[in-house]
Parts: structure tokens; C-alpha cells; sequence
């Protein structure tokens, strides 16, 4: 399959476009946000539904404990701000407040990882989702592109329980269906391939598909799977594709420490050992730069899944 | 209730708590005993709370349409413990759990546990009014006029969430929201002077908006009627702080006056010696 796009829009957006649907269709959704509403995209679910809008200021800290006591009040709250300040910095108020509590939050997180580029190491945080899915209960999502991360934020807020939804700030391909439906867990097969699996999430996953057609003309077929939901992980369809291929690729923009290549290492070391290459930075912090020249530097394209896919066939 | 009826109630919660701590030689006697005649005051006989047809208290996670209490300094659990057992919202022989392998009565509150009345985890100190705040919200959200109460230590403001909050709540005019300090003037290292100086809490809270008042916490005559004047506050548009003095220990002489009794817990004969002050009102467990 020949995957193409038309337009290229941030995943962000994605995220204000779910949570302007979620502003008419679902009156228990709230929004809180610590002074960056334009970043996040709220604009629209502001003017829908204003009384449900909670501006808190830059106090991210105080942002996470008043979503869970409006969660216990019944309410679903999305509490948004920067990848950085909504997980790290806020580590103890998340584990205490909402996971140990059982607290129904969406923790919604944009600029995650490398790609926001020229504000530099102090914004890009690349140990969120191992943060996140350390957490009992929690669960960790990270979306491809606009479409997908409209239908996660819907879907997201149907699901009882805490989540960890990651997105991002540069324009990427828009590749997957408009109005999909979004299954939380549920890995999504993009290309048939025997040689080599590839696993990737959120802005790798395109990178992914680039890398697939570049080997298909090095002779080598690769099996595609689109892990939009790192935790729970779908082992049944990454158990699946690895029985045709034996060996494996995971691509994320994140630490490889902690990361979605951890927890498919640790599934399979237990029950498929499996050779496994590894897409993903490389226990460093990241710097200042353009997103594609920062994606370049730190290894993190299509032409790194290359290699690394070039790699494992080698250690089959 | 009466006052006497309540100071009665006091005792024998005051009982429960040297109990708990003993039984497992471990937890937090002083403050617990500290903030008894408040949590008293507040479960039988300020706090709205949801009922059975019978008039047996009912717990619903939610707390819609029934006053809602968070306890934010979370180590004294022996107290919240024993109030809710006395107050009827699980069997009062679950407090001989507390602190055991298996128990529903964790060292620090959690809802993880499934024990009626509690609705977060606390203990993990600066937490508890932002939660607060946001039930508060919800309240208001849900046109729902009851009251949301919470507790704090007076060493738990040296954390910093502790002053996002308190700006958050008179600036988004959380009106429905009674907080208080437990002013006894120790934390772990020392007295909270030493520590790290609180110095004027009552300016610190006026200045960022908050209508403050104060009482003696270990009065329950008092206690009561500022509730009482507390309430009479409410939807003015600023939520309101209760400066509450209160000793350590309050109720057992030798508790009293020094921070020793923050986390140790008594002996066999201190026991003796402590229940000996307290009397048994209405059954031990």
C-alpha cells in the first residue's frame, strides 16, 4: 500500500480540533490550561463552552490537583499545557493525585520531544513517556498525525480512567483517514512486509512508512505497525508481525531509555526473544535547531530506520 | 449536636487514636490528636452529609449535593479514620487495621482501598487544596450549593503548590471553599519558626484574597460557632482561610507542648497513662 497526503498540519491542531467537538458533543469535558492557550489549540473549545474553560496560570502544579477534584466532581478534565511542565515537573501531583487516586484526567501535552525545535533542551522533553507509563494505571498515548490525534482526544475522553496524551508542534503529513475511529491499545498494520518489523509512534510513524519504501527498493519488505498507544501495548499484533519477520525496529522520538523500544524489549525478551534495533535518542539531552535538522542529528528519520532495519535482518 | 455530645464523641476519638498508633507502633499521634475537635466538629455537626433513608451516612465518591472534606496533611490519618468509623462510614473494629498488611487504612489516606470516605490520596504534603479547589469548581459547575472544607498543616506551607492555590482560588472566585491551617507550630525538624518561618499568615492570605478568620481549634464550643460564622460567609466571592490554633497532643498531658509525639508512638504504660485522661464515651473497638 502506497501511503500519500494532500496537506501537512501539527498534531496539536489535532488535538483543538478533538476538543472543539468535544466542547458540543460531551458537556462532561473541561479544560484547564497554564497560559498557553494558543499553543494548545483551545481556542474554539474556549468559545463554545467558556464556563467550562479553566485558565490556571503558570502553575501547572496547582493545574493537575484541581482537574483531579473536578474529575471527583464528576467532571473529565483535560488538563494541557507543555510536555515538559505536564509531566516532569509535575511527576509527585500526577502519581499521588490522579493515578494512586484512580482520577479520571486526560493529561494533554503538545510540544513532546525534539521537533519544537529553537526553544531547546529545557523545553524538549524526551523521558514522558517513560514517566508516564512507569505509573500504574496510566495510560500512554502518542498519535501520528492531525486525524489521528483528533479521533485519540475523542476517544480518550469515553475511556474511565487516566491518560497520557502526547503530541506535538511542526506540521507533518496528514496520512490516516479523516473522522477515524480510535481504539485505545489497538496497533494499527500500515504495510505487509516479511523481512523486518518496524514499530513506531507519533511523529516516527511517517518516517516509518518513508523507510519501508526505501528498502522495498533495496529488495527488503517491511511490516509497518503504527503503536499510537505505547502502554497498554498491543503484544498480540506485535507478537503477530514478529512470528513472519523475526526481528525488529522501534522508532520513537523519545529517549530509548524508557521509551516504546523498552517496553517491546521487555515483552519480548520474555516471551519471543527477538533481535531488536533501536530508533530513538540515545541517553543525551537535545539542543536548539530546526525540527528536520535536530530529527537528523539525533538519528531519528527515515534514513535511520534504514540502517537499523539493514541492522537487525543481519543479527536474524 | 450538642456541644457536650461532642466533646463526648472527641474522647473517645482521641481513644482511637492512641489505639491505632499502638497497636502497630506507628503513625501520628500528635497532630491527630491536635485536630480531633475539629474533624469532630465537622462530621457531627457542621458538614452536610449524604444520607439513607434511615439517616445512615452514604458515601458516593462524588460528593454531589453533600459537603466534602479533604484532609491534605495526610499523616494524621489515625484521626480521619476513626471520625469516619464513628461517623458510620465503615465498621469502627477496621481502625485495629491501620498500618497492616491487607488493611483498607493505609499509612496516609487513599481512595486506591476503596475505604468510604476518603476521596484522594494525601500525605504527599501541598496537594490537598488544589483538589479542594477543584471539587469546588465542580460544585459551582453543577449548581450545587454545598460546601467544600479542607485541612492543611502549618509546616505543609512551606510548599510551593500550597501558594499556586491560593492565588488560583480568590482570582477565579471559588467562594464555596472553607480551608484551614493547623496552627500548632511544629513540623519535623523543629518548631515551624525555626523551621521555616511562616510569619504572617493571616496577612499572607488577605493579600491574596482570601477572607481570614481564626480560632481556637481545641475549644469545640468555639470551633462550632466559627464554623457556623464561616458559613455565614460563603458566596461572597472569596473563599475563606480559618487560622486554627490548636497544641499537639491536645488531650493527653504529656503530649502536650513539644513536637516529640509528631510520629512516635506510645508504649504499653503511655498507653495506660494516655487512656487514663481520656474517657470511654462510646465503646472501645
Amino acid at each position: 500500500m502506497k501511503f500519500t497526503y494532500e496537506t501537512k498540519k501539527d498534531t496539536r491542531s489535532g488535538f483543538g480540533a478533538g476538543m472543539e467537538y468535544l466542547s458540543q458533543n460531551n458537556p462532561k469535558v473541561v479544560a484547564l490550561c497554564a497560559d498557553l492557550i494558543g499553543s494548545l489549540k483551545l481556542e474554539a473549545f474556549i468559545k463554545n463552552s467558556p464556563e467550562r474553560f479553566f485558565q490556571t496560570g503558570i502553575a501547572e502544579a496547582n493545574m493537575i490537583g484541581i482537574s483531579a477534584g473536578l474529575a471527583i466532581g464528576g467532571y473529565i478534565p483535560f488538563a494541557t499545557t507543555f510536555a515538559n511542565f505536564g509531566t516532569g515537573r509535575v511527576y509527585d501531583q500526577i502519581r499521588q493525585s490522579v493515578a494512586y487516586s484512580g482520577k479520571n484526567v486526560k493529561i494533554c501535552c503538545s510540544h513532546a520531544g525534539l521537533t519544537l525545535g529553537e526553544d531547546g533542551a529545557t523545553h524538549q522533553i524526551l523521558e514522558d513517556i517513560g514517566l508516564m507509563k512507569m505509573l500504574p494505571s496510566m495510560v500512554v498515548i502518542n498519535p501520528c498525525d492531525y486525524n489521528q490525534t483528533k479521533a485519540a482526544t475523542i476517544a480518550i475522553a469515553e475511556y474511565e480512567g487516566p491518560v497520557y496524551l502526547r503530541f506535538g508542534r511542526p506540521v507533518v503529513p496528514v496520512f490516516t483517514p479523516e473522522d477515524q475511529k480510535f481504539e485505545i491499545g489497538k496497533a494499527i498494520h500500515l504495510i505487509e512486509g516479511t523481512d523486518v518489523t518496524i514499530l513506531a509512534t507519533g511523529h516516527l510513524v511517517w518516517e516509518a512508512i518513508q523507510a519501508a519504501e526505501i528498502l522495498e527498493e533495496k529488495g527488503i519488505k517491511a511490516d509497518v505497525l503504527n503503536i499510537h498507544t505505547i502502554k497498554p501495548l498491543d503484544t498480540a499484533a506485535i507478537l503477530a508481525s514478529i512470528s513472519k519477520t523475526g526481528c525488529v525496529v522501534t522508532a520513537e522520538e523519545h529517549q530509548i531509555n524508557g521509551g516504546l523500544g523498552d517496553s517491546v524489549a521487555q515483552f519480548l525478551s520474555q516471551n519471543h526473544p527477538t533481535p531488536q534495533e533501536f530508533v530513538g535518542v540515545n541517553d543525551s539531552f537535545g539542543e536548539s535547531g530546526k525540527p528536520a535538522d535536530l530529527m537528523e542529528k539525533y538519528g531519528l528519520n527515515a534514513a535511520a530506520i534504514v540502517e537499523k532495519s539493514i541492522k537487525a535482518i543481519a543479527r536474524k | 449536636m450538642q456541644t457536650q455530645e461532642l466533646k463526648n464523641v472527641a474522647s473517645q476519638v482521641r481513644r482511637d487514636i492512641l489505639r491505632q498508633v499502638h497497636a502497630c507502633q506507628s503513625g501520628h499521634p500528635g497532630g491527630s490528636l491536635g485536630c480531633t475537635d475539629l474533624l469532630v466538629g465537622l462530621y457531627f455537626n457542621t458538614m452536610k452529609l449524604a444520607q439513607d433513608a434511615n439517616g445512615n451516612v452514604v458515601f458516593n465518591m462524588s460528593g454531589n449535593q453533600e459537603d466534602v472534606f479533604y484532609l491534605s496533611n495526610g499523616h494524621i490519618s489515625p484521626v480521619m479514620y476513626s471520625v469516619l468509623a464513628r461517623r458510620g462510614y465503615f465498621p469502627v473494629k477496621e481502625l485495629a487495621t491501620f498500618r497492616q498488611l491487607n488493611s483498607r487504612l493505609q499509612g496516609h489516606p487513599t481512595p486506591h482501598e476503596h475505604l468510604e470516605g476518603i476521596r484522594i490520596a494525601s500525605g504527599s504534603l501541598g496537594q490537598g487544596l488544589s483538589v479542594a479547589i477543584g471539587t469546588a469548581q465542580a460544585k459551582k459547575l453543577s449548581n450545587d450549593t454545598s460546601t467544600v472544607y479542607c485541612l492543611m498543616g502549618d509546616g505543609e506551607q512551606n510548599e510551593g503548590q500550597v501558594w499556586e492555590a491560593a492565588m488560583y482560588a480568590p482570582h477565579h472566585k471559588v467562594d464555596n471553599l472553607i480551608a484551614f491551617i493547623d496552627e500548632n507550630g511544629q513540623q519535623i525538624d523543629g518548631p515551624t519558626e525555626k523551621v521555616m518561618s511562616n510569619r504572617d499568615l493571616e496577612a499572607k492570605y488577605k493579600a491574596f484574597g482570601w477572607q481570614v478568620l481564626r480560632m481556637d481549634g481545641n475549644d469545640m464550643e468555639e470551633v462550632i460557632n466559627t464554623l457556623a460564622h464561616a458559613k455565614s460567609l460563603l458566596g461572597q466571592g472569596s473563599p475563606i482561610m480559618i487560622l486554627m490554633k490548636t497544641e499537639m497532643g491536645a488531650g493527653v498531658d504529656f503530649m502536650m507542648g513539644s513536637h516529640k509525639w509528631h510520629g512516635v508512638a506510645p508504649n504499653d504504660q503511655q498507653l495506660a497513662d494516655a487512656l487514663a485522661q481520656l474517657n470511654e464515651t462510646l465503646g472501645d473497638y
